[in-house]
């Protein structure tokens, strides 16, 4: 434990939100029997596991974390997810997109345009199912899209994992309906009221280690759509498309085959506050393919029981 | 103490052009980002709009963009350099009462939207008395489509007087009337050349520097409701911390405190976070409290200080908004839940309805159907610890949920312990 806080301080947004997201963290824990949170290695999930901290410590986290693991993932991310997770001292379950495709549960595609985004929904259902999870608490952000500006704090999901935007409980106050039936679960979104900023300026302020590849590096890419794709080995080019070095960052961490970088020089977690501040395109936006498939994409994949 | 954060909510149906507002504050204070414009811009071109609709800047779901409706309550974030802001875009047609009671609870300032060619509706009462039932803290009157009467001061005036009588009896302590353009952007985020008779802020300085109310924390008598006790065995000795957010109030190490409803009384010998101690904690810091003596408190007793203690009972009156088409009826049973406290709730007298056109109290109502509101009596299964609404909203409010369908049925609001 550091330094006690002043006794009276300005409250920032960000102790509000921290207090907001630790009540929705612990409200889950009191409410659900067996709860898991949903760690990737990205920034979301990163402050996700200190917000856990802030809740449940000194003792350990009362649940386990889960890894949709598409087998495409980076490798900087997969490392530090490792690393992240031993010193913490908490337990990580890995569910892979790969034994899905082994178990016939889903049919990988084909082409250089071929990508295991869409097939994690069925990893991550079929994770749900078999450890017996009644609430799955992820990273998600309403600010981050359309249709994710309608979804509730706490979302229910019926027995096929499935999200009706248009007969979701009303959220009252900070009181939350956690009954659910046998086989439904519900999807817990503690950071629902933060932006991407706010995010950044809580890794800034908290000191949070983040994957390599959220700053400025030199590495193999290729154009498609207008965005920049990491080329890794294998990766099929469509005539025309040409490899070279760039040097960017990533503003998301996604499956490789679906996030793009930007072109940025940042290298501290300060300089990506203030690049967030200035720029003038959404995270998703710039930088996610798999919302470019169409007006309602997002809505789409989060009513079939996306993340 | 200040919040360098305002939530507030947005009231009024497409025709008060109610999105146009909202599209209009995120325009003018640069928070639309190109990605986001070029997809409305591209939208707007499809449908042969003349201009780009700002409308739809708000509208997420396909069907929203479809029948050009907004469906359900959706929150918004912007920022200035003044302050960051959450914004409850409500709909004010379709389930208006859940979604306008949905999106007040958690507002520290409401902005209802009145079409300044129409006046004063019923509508625009009834978002009013949401407001005022919600203790909403501030209010602003928005009359839009300033452009449309001309933009006329004795209109402006006309309904700000017919307004006042209705708003000053709802017992609305801060309340100010905007004449604006969304359309065309008066006095949302830039002043008015075509206003220069109206002196006051535009709307987004007046969100930028209003008082939030946990400006004052000290007003009001601590409560911390348990909801999660945090234990770790150990060689050296077991800790042992209660878990929770201050709903209320100030408190402070080494201070005297009652756990109700045992009513067992001890000191607070820390308070813990991660951070680090502190000397004292203010509402709404999510902490853990460690108490001097070894009591067995449980999820859902509540911490308080010994002066002005909540009360202690199982049976109140509480106004209650329902938000289902099965009716409430006397005798039924629902499970309520109240802080962080879970249990079962009879429903007794349903003593009034409140008329939606006239705001008059019918007395004794058979039920309360979809979209009601009004007054009943509640017996719960073990006793509770709260405060009048009035005076807490956190400790004042409850939900009900069916207990064969999980569904949230009603919002509750106690107005006096009986």
């Amino acid at each position: 434990m550091s330094s006690a806080l002043p006794a009276t301080t300005r409250l920032t947004h960000l102790r509000w939100l921290e207090s907001e997201s630790v009540h929705v963290l612990r409200e889950v824990v009191a409410t659900f029997e067996r709860p898991v949170l949903l760690f990737s290695g990205g920034k979301d999930s990163i402050v996700l596991l200190r917000l856990a901290e802030k809740a449940f410590r000194p003792a350990r986290f009362p649940f386990p974390l889960l890894h949709i693991d598409t087998g495409q993932n980076f490798v900087e991310a997969i490392e530090f997810r490792d690393r992240r997770v031993a010193e913490l001292d908490e337990r990580l379950l890995v569910a892979s997109v790969q034994d899905s495709i082994d178990q016939g549960r889903v049919v990988e595609e084909t082409g250089p345009r071929a990508s295991r985004n869409r097939l994690q929904t069925t990893t991550l259902l079929d994770a749900i199912a078999e450890g017996r999870f009644d609430a799955a608490i992820g990273g998600a952000r309403r600010d981050e899209e359309r249709s994710r500006a309608k979804e509730r704090i706490l979302s229910f999901r019926d027995d096929f994992g499935q999200w009706d935007p248009k007969s979701q409980r009303p959220e009252l106050w900070n009181l939350y309906n956690t009954q659910i039936h046998r086989g439904e679960h519900a999807r817990v979104f503690p950071l629902s009221n933060w932006t991407e900023l706010d995010v950044w300026e809580y890794i800034d302020a908290e000191d949070l280690e983040v994957p390599t590849i959220y700053f400025a590096h030199t590495r193999d890419v290729f154009v498609r759509d207008g965005m920049l794709y990491a080329y890794s080995e294998g990766q099929q080019l469509l005539p025309g498309e040409t490899v070279a070095r760039d040097t960017v960052r990533y503003r998301t961490v996604g499956d490789m085959t679906c996030t793009g970088g930007v072109r940025s020089t940042a290298t501290t977690v300060a300089q990506i506050v203030d690049e967030i501040a200035a720029t003038r395109i959404t995270e998703r936006g710039e930088t996610r393919a798999d919302d470019r498939a169409g007006e309602a994409a997002m809505e789409d994949r989060k009513r079939a029981g996306y993340f | 103490m200040t919040l360098d954060l305002l939530r507030f909510m947005t009231a009024g149906s497409v025709d008060d052009g109610k999105s146009t507002l909202i599209g209009r504050l995120l325009y003018d204070s640069e928070q639309v980002l190109e990605d986001q414009l070029a997809h409305v811009a591209e939208v707007s071109h499809r449908r042969g709009d003349a201009e780009i609709d700002l409308a739809l800047l708000t509208d997420g779901l396909r069907a929203e963009r479809e029948q050009g409706i907004t469906i359900d309550v959706a929150y918004r974030y912007f920022k200035t350099p003044a302050r960051r802001f959450i914004i409850a875009d409500c709909p004010g047609h379709q389930q208006y009462t859940r979604n306008m009671v949905t999106g007040a609870s958690t507002a520290d300032l409401a902005v209802v939207l009145l079409d300044a060619r129409k006046g004063v509706l019923e509508q625009s009462k009834r978002h009013a008395f949401i407001s005022a039932l919600l203790r909403i803290p501030h209010l602003v009157v928005a009359i839009n489509k300033m452009d449309l009467v001309d933009y006329d001061q004795e209109r402006f005036q006309e309904i700000v007087e017919d307004f006042a009588p209705f708003v000053e009896k709802l017992g609305i302590s801060d309340w100010l009337n905007i004449p604006i353009s969304a359309l065309r952007g008066d006095n949302v985020v830039h002043g008015s050349a075509n206003m220069p008779w109206y002196g006051g802020p535009t709307l987004l300085s007046h969100l930028e520097e209003v008082e939030v109310a946990y400006d004052h924390p000290d007003n009001v008598p601590a409560r911390f409701p348990v909801q999660w006790v945090i234990r770790v065995g150990g060689s050296s000795g077991e800790y042992r911390g209660y878990a929770g957010q201050l709903a209320s109030g100030a408190l402070h190490a080494g201070e005297e405190v009652v756990v109700l409803p045992a009513g067992h009384r001890t000191r607070i010998s820390a308070i813990d976070t991660y951070d680090g101690g502190l000397e004292e904690a203010v509402a709404p810091l999510s902490l853990t409290l460690r108490l001097e003596d070894e009591l067995d408190v449980a999820r859902g007793e509540v911490i308080c200080t010994t002066a002005e203690p909540p009360f202690v009972a199982r049976d109140f009156e509480a106004d209650v908004c329902w938000f289902v088409p099965e009716p409430l009826r006397a005798g039924a049973r629902y499970a309520i839940k109240h802080t962080t406290r879970s249990a079962t709730a009879i429903v007794g007298d349903l003593v009034n309805r409140v008329d939606v056109r006239t705001l008059e109290r019918e007395p004794a109502p058979a039920r309360l159907e979809l979209n009601d509101i009004g007054r009943i009596a509640l017996r719960t299964s073990v006793p509770l610890a709260f405060d009048t609404y009035a005076r807490n909203r956190r400790t004042g409010s409850f939900i009900l949920i069916d207990e064969a369908t999980n569904a949230t049925v009603g919002a509750g609001m106690i107005t006096a312990a009986s």
